[in-house]
């Protein structure tokens, strides 16, 4: 045990628990060995200000440093400042940042130890869940930027994008939906209480008390209806104004009925009346909302191009940069874009080798080069060196925002008729018309005070109580496990959504090809003989495609080399057996500028070109069993952006009739999808990128697969995570498995209802009846909803 | 037995105690983080230098 540890501190970073690649690493300190000299300067700076309980509480509790840090002047400019904070004045001020490196009880301790490495931070908090962290501190000592520099020092990289300063769209309270629970909670037990000396039977002397329980029960009913149910009530007439009759109609109209016999028989002391039935039932109700609206997770599904967007982007002027507020972009302006970020608007190239990763906006995967006086277009990568460019068109009218806010990208209504949805339309009339019918029959047998009690026990024992609950307490669950299996879905209407699915869409860049591994591909011609040379080249060079293009070859013999240079960033030249051989880009190997591409290796022999390596992403683990296993039961077609390069590998996977389409912009991918939907089908949409935004919205499920759920992604119904892309057959599985659950409480609820119908129809129902059989079929519909998901959840191998 | 309508008075009114109380737990906030301040309870308030190797010596 104690000799594996050793092995495992000596092999891994003591700061991120990362392999240490080399043998001897130069990044040790303190008998402690680091990957990167980023995890070495945080562990420095947490020894010097005394903190190593950082890692005492988890062992490697940090994140890799060895990503770019970006640059964070606008943090400098005033206006950028104030549109960030929470809260300032002139010495003080509160920040909210979302930090998505979190992920352990180690980040809290630090980042609320925020005081010890900066005496400027006054207080910081961290909301675990939520991965983020409030920190009050001194403006005057500190300003945002040096907080943020802190905080990627150590690293814990706040993200900072556009929509946190064009903050819209806050997020949903519920502490409405508590109060009105608790309301209806403390009502219901103190009328219970109330409502026992009545169901056990009282003397005839205690009788003056019945009035007083009965006066005070009623006092109970009526917070209950004015307050905790007056949602169902509004919900109700609204759909009856719609003409719509949803499961709120039978709900209200029980709650109201039970309120008004209550009432009847209270005031008239004839009887105790159903005070307990009544706020019994809208605490149930009002519980299965709330699991409804839970979420368990804090993941934005709205996200849109302004969190994919920087804040701010830096402006060359005379002399000085600056860094300037996408918003207050001007056209005209001349602005610098560093390695890795984007350029925010259509801007014409005037400086610099431009080479843009589009791969986001357009599902094209090859870096594409620009050359001076082209354009732009924004949501570009850079990929290499600092560039300048001049804007041409504001952000609001660029390219990209416009696709974006283009009427086809608008947020549809997405119409989908839920189980229950469907069923109460059928309900509402049933049920009025058993009430009426059993009050007709009385009536006309003149009996009139029976007509009233079978009426009043109809809506009241009919009351959909148990129905309301099966669905979300079905879904809710579902939406957990399907949680715990890295498949997040937006809310419970969505999982029912996916059961319903019956074509299946997938994008291909980043979606069904990782961007994380990759092959290797050859295009051109290879003799026998060339493959050796080329071994014996690359064998002695240790850049990584060198090393790839040995894999690739799979030589072992090799010839000895008579000469050999290596240019860095260009490539090889080298002499063996009376050949010269030149491996290296395209501008060193073949001469010419155009089309320059990282991740290709050209080859010549003899100054003759025979052809490239390049690079490509390889297709997610699982992918050919994913497609085996939709195949079944499900039409299966992809759209891709990109050109056809790699098309007879996927018709290979893919099945028969499914359609492949290639060179889709963001656009035709809406319209195909449209298309399909109008053939009748339930399309789920799988993509990734922004030129799939749009696909996603209007797909009747859109599933946005990311690798880093933290980063950006699309607005969507759902966010896979990459990793579990080979169980999306199980997750679709469960998804339907849950809707038969949901059928089958319905049953079960049906059952109950039917029971206690036949007694109230003969209105005979007695208040303890009611009182008792209620919560009874309510438990047992939870219960089984819970079992049953579970047991399906287990079938699907997802628990 | 009048005094069963002073007995239901106190309880509803201790009831009524707990409900505002639960109010003004929710209105602070202290329902919307409930896994943070589990991890935080659990940390200690200062660990110096000669703290942290005593414990090593114990462990």
């Amino acid at each position: 045990m104690s000799a594996y540890k050793l092995l495992e501190k000596t092999t891994v970073c003591y700061h991120c628990g990362d392999a240490i690649m080399e043998e001897t690493s130069p990044y040790q300190l303190d008998d402690h060995r680091f990957c990167c000299l980023g995890c070495q300067t945080v562990y420095q700076v947490l020894v010097q200000s005394d903190m190593q309980s950082y890692y005492r509480y988890n062992t490697h509790p940090g994140k890799s440093q060895k990503d770019a840090k970006a640059d964070l002047s606008y943090l400098d400019e005033p206006n950028i400042v104030q549109k960030l904070v929470d809260y300032q004045d002139e010495d003080r001020s509160i920040i909210t940042l979302y930090i998505p490196a979190v992920h352990c009880s180690s980040c809290i301790w630090l980042l609320e130890h925020l005081y010890k490495l900066n005496d400027a931070v006054l207080a910081s908090q961290v909301d675990f869940m939520k991965k983020q962290a409030s920190i009050t501190f001194k403006s005057r000592q500190l300003s945002l930027r040096d907080l943020v520099e802190l905080l990627t020092q150590i690293g814990y990289e706040p993200k900072i994008t556009l929509q946190d300063v064009v903050k819209q769209g806050k997020t949903v309270n519920n502490n409405q939906l508590v109060a009105k629970i608790a309301v209806a909670g403390f009502c219901f037990g103190n009328s219970m209480m109330l409502s026992f000396p009545e169901y056990f039977g009282m003397d005839a002397f205690e009788k003056n008390y019945a009035n007083f329980f009965g006066y005070m029960n009623l006092g109970f009913a009526v917070p209950t209806l004015l307050y905790s149910a007056s949602d169902y009530f509004r919900s109700a007439w609204h759909s009856v104004k719609q003409r719509q009759l949803n499961l709120d109609v039978p709900l209200a109209l029980g709650i109201f009925v039970i309120f008004l016999r209550t009432a009847v028989e209270v005031l008239s002391q004839t009887g105790p009346g159903f005070a307990d039935t009544l706020c019994s039932l809208v605490f149930f109700i009002l519980i299965g909302k709330w699991v409804q609206e839970r979420t368990y997770h804090h993941i934005s599904f709205e996200r849109d191009y302004r969190s994919y967007f920087p804040v701010a982007v830096t402006v060359v002027g005379d002399g000085a940069d600056q860094p300037v507020q996408i918003a207050d972009l001007q056209v005209g302006d001349r602005i610098r874009v560093r390695n890795n970020e984007i350029v925010p608007a259509d801007a014409i190239l005037l400086k610099g080798r431009a080479s843009i990763d589009f791969s986001f906006v357009t599902g094209e995967s090859k870096v594409m080069s620009k050359s001076l006086g082209e354009i732009v277009y924004a949501g570009g990568r850079q990929v290499g060196e600092a560039i300048e460019l001049e804007v041409v068109k504001p952000v609001s009218q660029s390219y990209l925002t416009k696709l974006w806010n283009n009427e086809s990208f608008k947020q549809y209504e997405k119409k989908f008729d839920t189980f229950i949805g469907f069923i109460s339309k059928y309900f509402t009339i049933g049920l009025v018309t058993i009430a009426l019918v059993a009050a007709t029959l009385w009536l006309v047998g003149g009996d009139p005070a029976r007509a009233w009690g079978a009426f009043t026990a109809v809506l009241i024992i009919a009351c959909p109580c148990a129905l309301a609950l099966s669905s979300p307490f079905t879904l809710s669950a579902a939406l957990s496990i399907l949680d715990r299996n890295k498949m997040y879905v937006k809310n419970t209407a969505a999982v029912e959504q996916m059961a319903a699915i019956d074509c299946i869409v997938f994008d291909k860049t980043g979606t069904i090809s990782s961007p994380k591994s990759s092959t290797m591909l050859f295009e051109g011609n290879l003799s026998a003989y060339d493959r050796k040379l080329i071994h014996a080249v690359c064998r002695h060079s240790s850049h990584p495609l060198s090393r790839e293009i040995v894999k690739w070859l799979s030589e072992h013999a090799s010839l000895e080399l008579t000469a050999f240079d290596e240019q860095v960033g260009k490539g090889i030249v080298a002499e063996l057996d009376g050949h010269e051989l030149k491996v290296g880009s395209r501008s060193f190997v073949v001469g010419s500028m155009a089309n320059q591409d990282a991740t290709e290796v050209y080859i010549s022999v003899d100054g003759d070109l025979r052809g490239f390596f390049s690079l490509e992403q390889s297709w997610r683990e699982g992918l050919s069993s994913v497609v085996h296993a939709f195949e079944e039961g499900y039409a299966l077609h992809l759209l891709s952006g990109d050109n056809e390069r790699r098309a007879d590998a996927l018709r290979a996977i893919f099945p028969q009739p499914s359609q492949l389409l290639f060179n889709q912009s963001p656009a035709d991918k809406l319209y195909r999808v449209e298309a399909w939907q109008a053939q009748g089908l339930q399309v789920c949409m799988l993509g990734d990128g922004l030129n799939d935004a749009g696909a996603l919205k209007k797909a009747d499920l859109g599933i946005a697969v990311s690798d880093d759920i933290n980063n950006f992604s699309p607005g969507c119904d759902a966010i896979l995570d990459g990793a579990s892309f080979d169980e999306l057959p199980r997750f679709f599985a469960f998804a339907k498995d849950a809707v038969k659950v949901i059928h089958m409480s319905f049953a079960i609820s049906l059952t109950y209802n039917i029971i206690g119908l036949s007694f109230a129809v003969q209105g005979t129902m007695s208040p303890l009846f009611a009182a008792i059989l209620m919560p009874i079929s309510t438990v047992t519909v939870i219960s089984f909803t819970s079992l049953a998901t579970r047991w399906f959840a287990r079938r699907n191998r997802l628990v | 037995m009048n005094i069963i309508f002073f007995l239901i008075g106190c309880s509803i009114l201790i009831a009524l105690i707990f409900l505002g109380a639960f109010f003004w737990a929710t209105r602070t906030g202290q329902h919307e983080d409930t896994y943070t301040p589990s991890v935080r309870i659990l940390f200690e308030d200062e660990i110096s230098q000669e703290g942290a190797k005593e414990e090593t010596r114990k462990a």
